[in-house]
């Protein structure tokens, strides 16, 4: 035979160093260490071809910069492999999932990226002739169709460029209704210890005053206490249905009763609306105003933290204090009506940004809604709830539901009673889930439970993908009770980096890069 | 449904494990009186080839800037965006991430959001930068609330120049929280008649350079104006290319300098996405809105970044937090970040100067129509002209020839009295050949 | 020493009170980050928010424990919040107020009553 031997090994050779072997370089196979742009050297360079310019006009003369900027170039490889290295670095739920209670990360449509980019939606002015972007208009007042469809509310505010904005929008519409209605003097404004920050925060803003409303053992609005808070001083209340506990408000209808009653509005935090849509119209329970995370019902991306879009729907007694633009629809086509006070838009409060709202966001939301349809976010709602309710079962025997009764909506709710004498926190715990490849649930949040961790799996999840999980944690859950701490205390040891210094980062404020080396920063 | 990987046997087998007989077992807190047996009144699923059809046959109903000559400008410009920035902007890590809370995993965000506050920093001349905010207008709005926080007085001051819609987002943000707004009246070139509404009450000036009608205005004694006074200076920029050419607002004495960023790397949009700007003196700092990066190490020395400060934030303040925002522009600051990077320095002065050169072609190239009168006397990239008649119905009658020819200043605001003056901007988009079509366009429309 | 139930503590000397937080509310801040004091000539009223603590996990008002003037604030702390962990009741003090009513200091905790509110908590 002949015979060729000299080729290279096939096989890998008998590890000789288990753990702990550290680089000469600091990179790690795929991951590399990356400079900052600052670093690069690249203070004259440029990855954009343009043509010279002549001199600035005369005009100009003593309003020019003179001093250089201190901005780096990168030509485009430089570029697209810095980015690209970094990219590397973040966890995505393209990647794995991403149970971020509250959050909900699902899958965002690649279709949809494609139709935001048409040059018919991506390319168009916002202040260009009404009559050259009819497409536009009637995409928006199509959208409004869907959502008050969806929620069985009669008007919409598209505009609000993220929740918190919508949360805004809603109170602004509710204090103007109140001041047109003589009933200024209402500075109250209710809501449970287990809301979202943004609902104090906003109430706050707008100078209203928060009161407290105590939660039930059973984790709902306590409609005794409720009752006793509700007056003549009071503006809304501000409840999230399902609520930060993942639980659908059961009493909901009567809560809003009670709030009518006592001449208040009832603004519902729409975060979790994507456990109900299709199932449950807003409408139906007597709410008055609401914001639609469209990141998280309709599956705009997060973007690594936006941008968002908080569209908010209204009653009949609040849609008349809608902010411009409004559209309106008549023999010629569509139009907006931009100014407050403008025929057609008489009692709107006002104007909440600048332009029409989060556009490149109505987008996909709009064709996330027409791939589903009202069939598919029915099902989208159904699937995300019985996912949660399936993690929760599989899991209820290794770590403690805060309410073990009854199902949980599209999010689980653990607390951490079920660590106790393991030396092991939520946060080591949380830690310890990166090492297995998954992102932390949400945790320590909602306040009103000790260690929580809020687990929001959504419908994106397979069952095969649901199962891994599921395991993943339980072994952790006997790792913990085993008294292997150590696996979690110094957890992540397989992140890109081990945990780091928030302690340090905030009593040394460090913002930006600076031209001038600083000496390196050290652990304490 | 293919976004839906379930199956009927996972669900039937999941109920099981679960318990219960089927789904609406699941919704039984739901009160009977709101219950849905079927699914609402409107389409049900779709294919992707469905929707896509469906899409782009409203997407064909519009006009895109692409297809003709086009001069809009008045807060939203069209600038070229290089591939590469679109191509990184859709990876799975970054579009598909969420706010970075767990810093170990999500450095990729982090280090590019230290990055964006650096470059913002560096462009508007200011010592820090947050990690932006949802558009320029917005930002404007947090200024006006930040200086009533580091002042505590209540009252804002707004030059004539700034754009309308900045001022609505403004007066709805200010009157919500208390706070008196004065504005100028609209004026092309008089954003020093700020200095005397300056009075012992004021929290802050807001003017902005380039104005709303293009004019470039020199704030140095603007801001000695407010700060003899004890008040801050805001200074607004809706066109982030300009700070390639001219003084930036900290050069010029600003306490805060905002600006919309969607100039540099994002699209027009019909209006948003856009991405805020929002730069300040250090020693705000803490009443800064949004979301700053911090620099800091890990447990094994290496160095990382986080978010930080955020005792400001409405997560951990509630309703003492400086701002009710929880979101910021993310994707958009990315792709701001990432064409800043590809231009450099080198790149944005260049950039600069030949959007003002397009501009000035543009002026004499309409100076020269009969009937047409430059009213901007210094200027970036636009700037105001008086036209003959009413400048929305020209703007249609041009749409109907295939031009965009401008924004009419009425439709930002319909009671200055401004029918007759338009808005037009030039960028590195714009081809002498569209100059040439525009003008000759002009003269047959005008000689009509 | 003495305590209210805010977790402030008040040591008098002459007619000035040294004000500061205790170890129990600085151990539950955690890492101390940031410490916004008052500054000298500020006059507060009993219960009046005097200082803000920053951790990185929560922002906490301190409330002043007597009334009168501040006559001085501790400006160390601006480049050094760790004090206050390392030394809640002594060099992490948070101001000096001159005493507007000195009766209001007996009516406070002393620290055998502070540390069984605290058992109660």
């Amino acid at each position: 035979m002949s015979m060729n031997n000299v080729g290279r090994p096939t096989r890998p050779e008998t590890a000789n160093d288990a753990g702990g072997h550290e680089t000469l370089t600091g990179g790690r196979g795929l991951l590399q260490d990356e400079a900052l742009i600052f670093e690069l050297n690249g203070w004259t360079k440029t990855g954009v071809d343009l043509p010279d310019a002549a001199a600035p006009s005369s005009d100009l003369a003593g309003l020019l910069r003179s001093e250089p900027i201190g901005l780096p170039g990168l030509s485009e490889p430089e570029a697209v492999r810095h980015y690209v290295r970094l990219s590397q670095k973040n966890h995505a739920i393209d990647l794995a999932l991403y149970p971020l209670g509250s959050c909900t990360m699902k899958h965002n449509p690649r279709l949809n990226e494609k139709m935001a980019r048409l040059p018919g939606f991506s390319d168009i002015h916002p202040l260009q002739p009404q009559s050259t972007v009819q497409g536009a208009l009637q995409l928006m007042d199509r959208l409004a169709h869907w959502l008050k469809t969806l929620t069985g509310m009669p008007a919409v505010a598209l505009s609000p460029k993220a929740g918190a904005h919508g949360e805004l929008c809603g109170l602004l519409a509710i204090r103007a209704a109140h001041e047109a209605a003589g009933n200024g003097h209402r500075k109250t404004v209710l809501a449970p210890t287990s809301a979202h920050g943004t609902n104090p925060a906003t109430a706050a803003f707008v100078g209203y005053t928060v009161v407290e409303i105590a939660q039930t053992e059973d984790g709902r609005v306590d409609l005794k206490d409720l009752e006793a808070k509700l007056g003549d001083h009071v503006a809304a209340i501000m409840v999230t249905n399902p609520n930060t506990c993942g639980l659908f408000e059961r009493d909901v209808v009567e809560i809003a009763r009670l709030t009518h009653a006592a001449g208040a509005y009832f603004y519902c935090d729409g975060a979790n609306f994507n456990a109900i849509v299709g199932r449950v119209r807003p409408g139906d329970l007597g709410v008055d105003a609401m914001h639609i995370n469209l990141h998280k019902t309709f599956s705009t991306p997060h973007g690594g933290g936006g941008p968002g879009a908080g569209p908010v729907v209204l009653s009949e007694a609040l849609a008349p204090f809608a902010p411009t633009p409004w559209l309106v629809h008549d023999a010629g086509g569509f139009s907006l009506v931009e100014h407050a006070g403008e025929a057609g838009a008489e009692t709107a409060f006002g104007r909440m940004s600048a332009f029409h709202g989060q556009m490149g966001m109505y987008v996909r939301a709009y064709a996330y809604m027409l791939s589903h349809g009202a069939d598919g976010l029915r099902q989208v709602a159904e699937d995300a709830v019985l996912n949660a309710n399936y993690v929760k079962a599989r899991l209820k025997d290794v770590m403690s539901p805060a309410f073990p009764d009854g199902p949980c909506m599209h999010e689980a709710l653990f607390d951490d009673s079920w660590l106790e004498g393991t030396g092991v926190t939520t946060l080591d715990f949380a830690k310890a889930m990166i090492d297995e490849g998954f992102h932390p649930m949400t945790m320590y949040f909602p306040l009103v439970v000790h260690g929580a961790m809020l687990i929001e799996p959504t419908e994106t999840e397979s069952k095969q993908e649901l199962d891994r999980f599921i395991e993943a944690l339980r072994a952790l859950a006997g790792a913990a009770k085993a008294g292997d701490a150590e696996r979690f205390k110094g957890a992540p040891f397989h992140a890109p980096l081990r945990r780091l210094d928030e302690t340090l980062a905030a009593r040394k404020p460090r913002l930006r890069w600076k031209p001038v080396a600083e000496a390196p920063l050290a652990a304490e | 449904m293919r976004y839906l990987p379930l199956t009927p046997e996972d669900r039937a087998e999941m109920l099981g494990v679960i318990g219960v007989k089927s789904i609406d077992d699941l919704f039984v807190d739901v009160p009977a009186s709101a219950r849905r047996d079927a699914p609402v009144d409107l389409p049900r699923f779709a294919g992707e080839l469905d929707v896509e059809r469906e899409m782009t046959a409203l997407a064909r109903r519009n006009r895109s800037a692409g297809e003709g000559p086009f001069f809009c400008g008045a807060g939203a410009y069209r600038h070229h965006v290089p591939a590469t920035v679109d191509h990184i902007i859709q990876r799975s890590e970054f579009l598909t991430s969420y706010t970075p809370y767990q810093p170990e995993i999500a450095q990729g965000t982090l280090q590019v959001l230290f990055e964006f506050q650096t470059q913002v920093a560096a462009l508007t001349g200011m010592e820090v930068a947050n990690a932006s905010l949802y558009d320029g207008s917005t930002g404007a709005a947090e200024a006006v609330m930040m200086a009533h926080r580091v002042t505590r007085r209540s009252k804002a001051v707004m030059s004539g120049g700034v754009h309308p819609h900045y001022v609505g987002a403004i007066e709805t943000l200010a009157h919500a929280a208390g706070v008196e707004t004065a504005r100028m009246p609209a004026a092309i070139d008089a954003e020093d008649a700020v200095i005397a509404a300056i009075d012992a009450d004021t929290a802050c000036v807001v003017v902005q350079t380039p104005n709303v009608f293009g004019t470039v205005t020199d704030v140095t004694k603007i801001a000695e104006a407010a700060h003899a006074a004890g008040a801050l200076l805001i200074v607004v920029t809706t066109e982030a290319v300009s700070y390639g050419l001219l003084k930036s607002p900290g050069e010029m004495g600003a306490d805060i300098a905002v600006a919309e960023g969607q100039s540099i790397g994002n699209g027009l949009n019909f209006g948003g996405p856009y991405v805020g700007l929002f730069a300040c003196k250090e020693k705000f700092v803490r009443q800064m809105p949004g979301r700053l990066c911090g620099e800091t190490v890990d447990a094994d020395g290496k160095r990382g970044f986080v978010l930080t400060l955020s005792t400001r934030e409405q997560h951990i303040r509630r309703d003492k937090a400086t701002s009710n925002i929880c979101t910021n522009s993310g994707l958009c600051a990315l792709a701001f970040s990432i064409h800043m990077s590809l231009l450099g320095e080198v790149g944005l002065r260049k950039l600069a100067g030949l959007n003002h050169q397009k501009a000035l072609a543009l002026r004499d190239a309409l100076a020269a129509v009969p009937g047409y009168e430059i009213l901007t006397p210094r200027f970036f990239n636009e700037f105001a002209v008086r036209v003959p008649g009413n400048a929305a119905e020209l703007v249609e009658t041009l749409a109907s020839h295939g031009a965009l020819f401008g924004v009419p200043f009425s439709r930002l605001d319909a009671s200055a009295g401004m029918d007759d003056v338009l808005l037009v901007a030039a960028t590195e988009t714009t081809l002498d050949v569209d100059i040439t079509f525009l003008t000759k366009l002009l003269t047959k429309v005008v000689g009509q | 020493m003495r305590f209210t139930k805010d977790h402030e503590w008040v040591v008098v000397e002459g007619d000035v009170a040294t004000v500061g937080i205790t170890a129990y509310a600085a151990e539950q801040l955690g890492d101390v980050v940031f410490v916004e004091v008052p500054e000298a000539g500020k006059t507060v009223k009993q219960g009046d928010q005097l200082a803000v603590v920053e951790s990185v996990k929560a922002a906490s008002d301190v409330y002043a424990p007597v009334s009168g003037d501040v006559v001085e604030g501790n400006a160390e702390l601006s480049d050094a919040p760790e004090t206050v962990n390392a030394l809640p009741e002594s060099g992490g003090w948070f101001a000096k107020i001159k005493l507007a009513n000195p009766a209001e200091v007996d009516a406070l905790m002393d620290r055998d009553a502070y540390e069984a509110y605290l058992g109660t908590l």
